[in-house]
């Protein structure tokens, strides 16, 4: 330990430590624009400089380590005045079209040019007039808006281990951009919008499904059904000043249905239909020697990764649809017949903590003579941009229960939403399928929390069944060369996309604090705790889907409608 | 898969990112440009993304991304060119080819670049055709010397 002097106060610091890490500990507001926890910092932005008793130039703390009996200014004058002209200098090239952006009152170049104070317009460049890119079906980047903070890139090469965007061009040129300049829909990108997440401006923005989501709702012919994930009741509340984690699924199904949506359903109730197909197929690829180990197949991003990077694995890809795109499937057949609605008069709505699950939906295999399954899919933020239109308060909201025949669902589908829990929710369903008796635990706690790479071993029945959890898809890789280098002892392998999970969605409301995350996941397994129906198998709906309509898992029917195929996918990689 | 590339990048076993620049000159050399096979394949030998690849060949101007043309003009935009007029020649190319710099004609037969001296400024303003030059030009000169070349294609 240490002692420096900020701002005439002492405060204590680990030797070696980052200046700013200390500074934040210790309170002190430091605005960053560059700064990602946990990433080597590039000192790029230079917003987080301060003065230094002794050196003559300002310092960005991000990328100076502390040393005992340093004495530093954080808000001395000259560093206040560091800061505002650097936000200037970014202002002089920017649109400047803040009421009509996506990130209004949620932009961190608008707070700081707030915090700062600055009211004119001090230096003004030529725009950076470039087109908008909206090729693809999920993402949408206006490199106007872009301050070339360089987030995105490290999230896509250090992080999600894709890398499909890079600076690309010199000085005012400067632009980021895919390989060759083209669409995001011929890159790399895999479309988990974490990109979105880290981009502190609106130049990085999900291709937005509200108005036809809006029109649909406004035509009296159509029947729109809204289904919504495991992680969404977790998440939204928290734009509702509620606390983080809390589970708020009855208020939010009564927000739907003022909003006019016809039915509400649970994507929890699907991924319980998952776990029925997909613990289904793990023990029928186990017993009949099918290819081991099977991965799981929910997140879309994860598949459009193994589709265009490790094409040789995608056998080893469950075939099971996700959960979003089963509901779908059963909404425009099962419930359609059960209610006497023509099909193609549904408009099938999916809320998702997710920006790739906008290009599941577009997947023409996803579909069902030529209906889509899904029709259109909201963000996490961009449902509650609705909300807000509305002018509704999930605060102010009783309770309301979601509809038959798929509203009600088990805990273990909800554990969808975490990193780790499609994997507890099919332990314990093959647990079952196999022996026919439940596990005497059924918290699996080695598949849970935030390590990105997590194996396990569970014994079913004579089987010792061995698994592993991919927390985040840039930790896929080192797993995917050591089976494809001979690696024989997994059966069944989790990847989820997004570190954390669906809970860290690329969806989900514009927040690095991994606090909440958290929050979500706990949200998520209290949940589990505290209910009575665990286990995917004893959802009686379920049941009563294979009763009426669907027959027996990996049925003709599950076959023809809860299953798809991947291809190789051409892409400039 | 291109051969050519495939043997620059086999003469160098073991060759790192550090090695990105050089293998992008040598392939450039023997390609006359990077197209998107090669950076594959050169991405693919040293484990880079494309997309980095891209990010650094677009840092320097010397890597070009599309092919020349047959004929490939250099104009010089140099001190005692510009001096002597070559802005108006340099128009007049542009107008006549309906391409700008470091681009090339859609029927393959021209290419343009902008070269910041060609070291012959006692000629100037000038411009050089696959080595050829053509000295103390004004625009008025620039289609019949076009013409020149595009009747050469027509002969073949």
């Amino acid at each position: 330990m240490i002692n420096i002097e900020v701002n005439g106060r002492e405060i204590e610091a680990e030797k070696g430590e980052m200046l700013l890490a200390v500074l934040r500990r210790a309170g002190v507001e430091i605005p960053t624009l560059c700064n990602i926890e946990g990433l080597t910092p590039t000192g790029a932005c230079r917003l987080c400089v301060v003065e230094i008793d002794g050196m003559n130039g300002l310092v960005p703390s991000c990328a100076y380590p502390v040393a005992g009996g340093m004495k530093v200014q954080t808000h001395s004058n000259r560093a206040v005045q560091a800061r505002k002209t650097i936000v200037e200098l970014l202002l002089a090239d920017h649109p400047d079209d803040c009421l009509y952006c996506v990130r209004n009152k949620n932009c961190e170049l608008q707070d700081l040019a707030e915090n700062l104070g600055v009211r004119q317009r001090r230096y003004k460049g030529a725009r950076n007039r470039k087109h908008q890119d909206v090729s693809s079906p999920a993402i949408e980047r206006d490199p106007e808006k872009c301050i070339l903070c360089g987030k995105c890139v490290r999230v896509c090469e250090e992080i999600q281990g894709v890398a499909a965007i890079d600076f690309s061009g010199r000085g005012s040129k400067t632009h980021i951009a895919t390989a060759f300049d083209e669409g995001m829909n011929v890159s790399s990108c895999i479309y988990c919008g974490q990109c979105i997440k880290v981009c502190p401006t609106g130049a990085l923005r999900e291709q937005s499904s509200v108005k036809r989501v809006m029109d649909a709702i406004n035509d009296p012919d159509v029947v729109v059904v809204a289904q919504h994930a495991p992680a969404i009741s977790v998440t939204i509340g928290e734009a509702f000043n509620m606390e983080a984690g809390a589970d708020v699924s009855g208020a939010l199904t009564t927000a739907l249905r003022r909003m006019k949506f016809d039915r509400v359903f649970d994507t929890s109730f699907s991924a319980d239909l998952t776990i029925m197909e997909e613990g289904s197929e793990l023990v029928s690829r186990i017993t009949n020697g099918g290819k081991l180990p099977m991965m799981t197949s929910c997140s879309p991003g994860w598949i459009k990764y193994v589709e265009q990077f490790f094409p040789d694995f995608i056998g080893n890809l469950s075939t099971c649809k996700s959960p979003q795109q089963m509901m779908g499937a059963v909404i425009k057949t099962y419930f359609a017949k059960r209610e006497g609605i023509d099909p193609s008069k549904i408009f099938s709505v999916a809320i998702m903590p997710c920006t790739a699950k906008k290009f599941e939906a577009a997947r023409p295999e996803m579909a069902n003579n030529g209906n889509p399954d899904i029709d259109a899919v909201l963000t996490t933020r961009e449902l509650i941009r609705m909300i807000e239109m509305r002018g509704i308060d999930l605060k102010d909201l009783d309770p309301d229960t979601a509809d038959t025949p798929f509203g009600e669902r088990s805990t273990a589908g909800k554990l969808f939403g975490a990193s780790g829990g499609v994997m507890e929710a099919a332990i314990r369903s093959a647990h079952y399928l196999v022996t026919g008796g439940e596990m005497d635990e059924l918290d699996v706690q080695n598949v849970r929390g935030m390590e990105g790479i997590k194996e396990t071993s569970v014994k079913i029945g004579d089987l010792e069944l061995k698994v592993a959890v991919v927390n985040g898809v840039g930790n896929a890789s080192k797993l995917l060369k050591e089976v494809r280098e001979g690696r024989k002892d997994l059966h069944f392998i989790e990847v989820m996309t997004c570190q954390g999970g669906c809970v860290n969605g690329g969806g989900q409301p514009i927040d690095t604090n991994l606090d909440n995350v958290r929050a979500r996941l706990k949200g998520l397994y209290k949940l589990d705790k505290d209910s009575a129906v665990r286990t995917s198998h004893s959802n009686e709906s379920i049941e009563r889907l294979y009763d009426e309509f669907l027959g027996e898992p990996l049925g003709e029917k599950s076959h023809h409608l809860l299953h798809t195929t991947y291809t190789e996918r051409d892409v400039v990689k | 898969m291109s051969v050519a590339v495939d043997l620059i990048l086999d003469k160098r076993t073991g060759a790192g990112r550090d090695a990105l620049i050089p293998i992008l000159q040598e392939v450039q050399d023997a390609e006359g440009f990077l197209s998107k096979e090669s950076v594959a394949q050169i991405g693919k030998k040293l484990d880079l993304p494309s997309s980095k690849i891209f990010g650094v060949a677009t840092f320097y101007n010397q890597f070009r991304f599309k092919p020349l043309g047959k004929n490939h003009i250099q104009i010089c935009r140099g001190t005692a060119c510009h001096v002597k007029g070559s802005a108006s020649i340099m128009e007049r190319l542009e107008r006549e080819l309906g391409i700008g710099a470091d681009e090339t004609t859609g029927d393959g037969v021209f290419s343009l670049e902008v070269v910041a001296c060609i070291g012959a400024c006692g000629l100037a303003p000038v411009i050089s055709i696959n080595g050829e030059f053509y000295a103390n030009l004004e625009s008025e000169d620039v289609p019949k010397i076009l013409e020149e070349y595009r009747n050469k294609e027509d002969v073949k």
